[in-house]
């Protein structure tokens, strides 16, 4: 029998997994939707995300109407009837075109999420090996830092250092961040979740150093930083890679919660978090402006979610044949598992 | 138990320091821009931040101006510039709506958590259990800010099922108070029910491999005193621990639900502060929040250790 890689075998089992292939294909649908931004911008709305259109007119259907009424109230969603112009409406008193804020924001949102998911990933990855590796002091200084973040609520963390850095800005050596910066908030989301990727790594670590293979690897004359990359690491990588993904779906959650707040995506820059902000103030006149952008916000977060979920099951296989077995599925009376 | 409780809380005040130092850097330090222009908020006038330089000591080394500021928020002399209030009074004022509306929204999710966790658990693998699973997913996928939108709008503006926002306090009338908040929460509470219910499922799924399970069965015991008795009873206490610590960090959540329904509580005045980039508040409530939450996770560590001897030992709780 022909020998199979663990990430094949795990790639087979997501494969035959109709749930995550589903899912996964929701997140796939809405990375095309709003990398499209720019080609339903150019080609069918003929406006940009921020361009404002207060005192203009559209034609729907031979009739004309105002794109915001002289009381303020935008105009709902043309569908087509205007040739793809406001497929969903006005964004309010400016009179922005909501379907290609939707798609730039979309964008906004998830390259937010994505980013902070990297940071996080990385920090936390890196803390949690330096600290179950030396153990000792390195350690202690570790795990009292992450304590401390730690002992915050995310939401009043994040906010605090969003509110304290949307106005000031940020310096980190010669590289200076102005507080609307898309990247202020990255950094934030991203420091702010480490100690909840960086604890369970670091558990991860001090079990894997006791392992045989550590041993042999140090008794071969190997340095700190070889075994910590190329030994533990890949036997991490599972656990790393399923981190990443929950972090995306958080950072996107905690980028929506700080940009409702006003103190995450600052203008010009559109989320689908400030969408919300904006939309939320016309809430009884117009809330499609406000269900719409949260419904692309949770599904996104739930197809990673989901995505995630079942990711953990075809890398840790044993999990899932527990279940099964509970289920009485799987597992024949008396195995191990 | 004398000395677990010294260490503990030796180890609480070391935090508590750590804490207090984090919340002046990220205030303080951190920003790449003049303190006393940040706090005197939009309306600075130089005149202003001239005074505001002074009160605070933004002039002195860093320890002293940690010093000043530690000494101003814990005296109740911080006034918010913006709106000319004292900041710690607000805090106050704030305390019983945002605790009605997490000490309601904590049994819901309790209550909930655990019967979603315990069915889907029993009948893992079932369709009871599959949606389950489904409802606790969205759950977490949902923005907490946005769900509450879309009930404000939905029952409570057009369906008027509802009233539609405030506080009513408990001591005016009881059935305004609950009927005002049924609402909130629901919203603060939709996100932890999913979660825990995930947690519990999987908890009682380990635990019905344990072999206490199996001489409980063995001897002859129905099968829902199996469950309820032993399982049940032995999963949920890492969801206490859990809810400990979720309990003290409900401010978060509070902060976006009382935002939404208008409830005067702490949770909306720094809802209002953020919108206003007013700093002062957020400072105080940042570290009155990290404060408690830190206060409270000792004290639950103590309660923890009451009642399992292992914890004092240094021996992991299970």
């Amino acid at each position: 029998m022909e020998g199979r890689s663990p990430w094949y075998l795990a790639y087979r089992r997501l494969r035959r997994n109709r749930v995550a292939l589903a899912f996964g294909g929701l997140f796939l649908a809405i990375v095309v939707f709003v990398l499209a931004a720019p080609l339903w911008a150019n080609q069918v709305a003929d406006t940009g995300p921020n361009d404002t259109h207060t005192l203009e007119k559209v034609a729907v259907d031979g009739e004309t109407r105002e794109v915001v009424d002289p009381e303020g109230k935008p105009v709902g969603p043309l569908w087509l009837g205007a040739g793809g112009k406001f497929f969903l409406g006005a964004d309010g008193r400016l009179g922005r075109d909501e379907m290609v804020r939707l798609m730039y924001g979309g964008r906004t949102s998830l390259f937010v999420g994505i980013a902070a998911a990297l940071i996080t990933t990385l920090l936390g990855t890196g803390l949690g090996l330096l600290a179950g590796w030396y153990r000792g002091w390195t350690d202690a200084i570790i795990a009292r830092a992450l304590d401390v973040v730690w002992a915050f609520p995310v939401t009043l963390l994040g906010a605090a250092l969003g509110l304290a850095l949307a106005v000031g800005g940020l310096r980190i050596g010669p590289l200076h961040l102005s507080g609307s910066s898309i990247w202020i908030p990255i950094l934030i989301i991203g420091v702010v979740y480490t100690p909840y990727v960086a604890r369970p790594i670091r558990g991860e670590v001090l079990a894997l150093r006791e392992k045989e293979f550590v041993e042999a690897a140090v008794s071969q004359g190997a340095g700190p930083l070889r075994v910590m990359l190329v030994e533990l690491l890949p036997n991490l990588l599972s656990t790393v890679i399923v981190f990443f993904a929950i972090s995306i779906a958080n950072s996107m959650l905690l980028e929506s919660i700080l940009s409702f707040l006003g103190v995450g995506v600052q203008p010009p820059n559109t989320s689908w978090g400030t969408m919300i902000a904006g939309g939320f103030e016309l809430i009884t006149s117009a809330p499609l402006l406000t269900v719409v952008p949260g419904a692309m916000l949770l599904l996104t977060v739930l197809s990673v979610n989901v995505f995630a979920d079942c990711l953990r099951d075809a890398l840790d296989p044993r999990a899932k044949l527990r279940l099964e077995a509970h289920a009485g599925i799987a597992e024949p009376e008396g195995t191990p598992v | 138990m004398g000395r677990f409780i010294v260490r503990r809380l030796a180890g609480m005040v070391a935090v508590l320091f750590a804490v207090s130092v984090l919340v002046f850097l990220i205030f303080n330090v951190i920003p790449d821009s003049d303190p006393a222009r940040q706090m005197a908020g939009r309306s600075a006038s130089p005149r202003l931040v001239a005074s505001i330089t002074e009160e605070w000591g933004f002039d002195d080394p860093l320890p002293q101006q940690y010093l000043t500021m530690m000494g101003n928020i814990f005296s109740g002399d911080v006034i918010s510039y913006e709106t000319e209030e004292n900041v710690d009074e607000r805090i106050v004022e704030g305390i019983p709506a945002t605790f009605s509306l997490c000490t309601g929204a904590a049994v819901i999710w309790m209550f909930f958590g655990i019967l979603f966790g315990y069915l889907s658990a029993v009948r893992a693998g079932g369709l009871l259990d599959r949606a389950l699973t489904v409802l606790a997913v969205t759950g977490i996928s949902i923005p907490v800010f946005w769900l509450a939108a879309i009930f404000l709008n939905y029952l409570a503006y057009e369906l008027e099922i509802f009233p539609s926002n405030g506080y009513v306090a408990l001591s005016e009338d009881p059935l305004e108070w609950a009927s005002h908040l049924i609402l909130p929460w629901v919203t603060l509470a939709i996100v932890y029910v999913g979660f825990y219910s995930r947690v519990l499922r999987s908890n009682m799924l380990d635990a019905m491999d344990e072999d206490y399970v199996r001489t409980a069965r063995a001897k002859g015991l129905p099968e829902r005193r199996v469950m309820t008795r032993h399982v049940l009873r032995n999963s949920l206490v890492p969801i206490v621990t859990l809810f400990g610590l979720d309990f003290g960090a409900l401010l978060g959540g509070a902060i976006l639900v009382e935002g939404v329904f208008n409830i005067n509580g702490i949770g909306q005045y720094a809802y209002e502060s953020l919108i206003n980039l007013d700093l002062p508040p957020i400072m105080a409530i940042t570290l009155f929040g990290a404060f408690f939450i830190v206060l409270f996770n000792a004290l639950v560590d103590i309660a923890y250790a009451y009642l399992d001897p292992r914890v004092k030992l240094g021996t992991s709780a299970p």
